[in-house]
């Protein structure tokens, strides 16, 4: 019952990833990381975390496997319904008054909430000139992410957050159905970029009017949560908005003070 | 129960519940002494689109604060905290809290071994699991995490429990200490 991966262990793990492969772990929250490292361990039946290391130390296909199953990939389309009902309502109109508008994903993952909110531009008639940067630390995800492709078994729920945050067309008509998989429209997809970025190690990339990064903070420390809402900050233009997960806050931050909440969901606008 | 040496800053209380639980942390929140000083940790499988009614209801109840735990909110003695819908809830080593949105665990989240093991490891030999009424197996691995780090684990008599599955599946594979009836649990937390 004991982990096999303890403090200790964990932490040579990660030196190893930095030194070797130069993703930096070292300041994300502990105890879930630990959880995914003893995680991979079983999934991969390792007789020994000496072999997990080795493993690590000496394949980089294995170390790029690592790295994404230690990162968290869950995601879903439309998830907080009034979340999206927010951006339909507060944000979008504000953003409808820019001649071109640019989004960053940051840590998009499967890509899930991108293409939601390309669904909502669209209906707001802002997708033609709207540009999505979607970035995430694992290749993998970003490929799955372009294209477009999930589970149709998970259509139903996705249709009735979309119901749920203001959605007025028929779901089903943003994607076509094929044996167990829904495929999404092109033009949703024509609209993004797909790219790795780790927020970790590398800088800002371009200006931005929204920045949307959910339930990506809550794996970091809080001084690296610091560190990131600074990058955040550097990217995002004066009056633009920050988006964060309904469990997470720039409140207590470095930049707080130059942003303030103008809604009742978790979004806040640079306002100095 | 006598008092250990540990300080109650370095003891926490873990309480882990489903099916036909909610009745049961009601009467403890109710009758749990305000003057308690250690923190608790209450974790209800519960729908994952449920508001924040709940941690509202149970502070209408509770002589003590209530908090649904926030991201990195330090664990602060005396203070009872829900687990938010939708997130597993960690502890971490230097007393605070952090979320996870990974895969649900026993087909829950929160799932209630995801904080026991994680508070465990955290608070060692000051961790207190309780596992009340519930029709799965989610915190029976939890409790025995605490009970390997030298931590009390104590369940809800599973006669007295709407759902039964739960603590008794905790009494089958482990040694529990403690089968408490509903009416000596608040008096049990307040004794530690």
């Amino acid at each position: 019952m004991d982990n096999a991966i303890g403090e200790q262990e964990m932490a040579l793990l990660l030196s190893d990833l930095l030194e070797l492969y130069g993703y930096d772990f070292t300041d994300y929250a502990k105890a879930s990381l630990k959880r995914r490292l003893n995680r991979l361990f079983t999934l991969d039946r390792f007789p020994s975390f000496a072999e997990l290391r080795y493993q690590v130390r000496n394949d980089a296909e294995y170390a790029r496997r690592c790295v994404e199953q230690i990162t968290v990939n869950v995601t879903e389309m439309f998830r907080d319904p009034a979340f999206y009902h927010a951006l339909r309502t507060e944000v979008l109109p504000v953003l409808a008054t820019y001649p071109f508008i640019r989004i960053w994903h940051a840590g998009c993952s499967t890509g899930e909430e991108v293409y939601s909110m390309a669904i909502l531009l669209k209906e707001a008639n802002l997708l033609h000139k709207s540009l999505l940067y979607a970035t995430d630390i694992n290749t993998q995800v970003l490929q799955k992410a372009a294209t477009g492709i999930f589970p149709l078994s998970q259509m139903k729920q996705y249709s009735e957050n979309y119901i749920a945050s203001g959605g007025k067309e028929d779901f089903s008509s943003y994607y076509t159905a094929s044996y167990n998989s829904a495929k999404f429209d092109e033009e949703l997809s024509r609209r993004m970029v797909f790219s790795t970025h780790n927020l970790v190690s590398e800088s800002s990339f371009n200006q931005f009017q929204l920045i949307m990064c959910r339930n990506v903070l809550i794996y970091f420390e809080k001084e690296l949560q610091g560190r990131v809402f600074a990058l955040f900050d550097e990217s995002l233009e004066k009056l633009g908005y920050l988006a964060v997960g309904s469990k997470e806050t720039i409140k207590f931050s470095p930049i707080a003070n130059r942003y303030r909440q103008e809604s009742k969901e978790k979004i806040w606008r640079k306002i100095h | 129960m006598a008092k250990d040496s540990l300080r109650d800053e370095e003891k926490l209380v873990v309480i882990g519940g489903s099916a036909g639980s909610l009745p049961v942390i009601m009467f403890i929140l109710q009758h749990l002494k305000p003057t308690l000083r250690i923190p608790v940790v209450v974790v209800l499988h519960r729908k994952s689109d449920s508001d924040s009614s709940l941690s509202t209801l149970m502070a209408h109840r509770a002589k003590l604060v209530v908090k649904e735990a926030d991201d990195k909110d330090p664990i602060i003695p005396g203070m009872i905290y829900l687990a938010p819908p939708d997130y597993h809830l960690l502890v971490e080593r230097d007393k605070h809290f952090s979320l996870d949105d990974s895969e649900k665990i026993n087909y829950s989240r929160p799932s209630i071994d995801v904080t026991f093991e994680s508070a465990a490891e955290a608070y060692g030999k000051g961790t207190v699991g309780i596992l009340l009424s519930g029709a799965n197996a989610d915190g029976v691995d939890g409790l025995q995490v605490i009970q390997e780090h030298g931590g009390i684990i104590a369940v809800q008599d599973p006669s007295s429990a709407q759902v039964p599955y739960m603590p008794q599946a905790a009494v089958n594979q482990l040694k529990v200490e403690r089968i408490l009836g509903i009416q000596d649990i608040p008096g049990f937390i307040d004794s530690l």
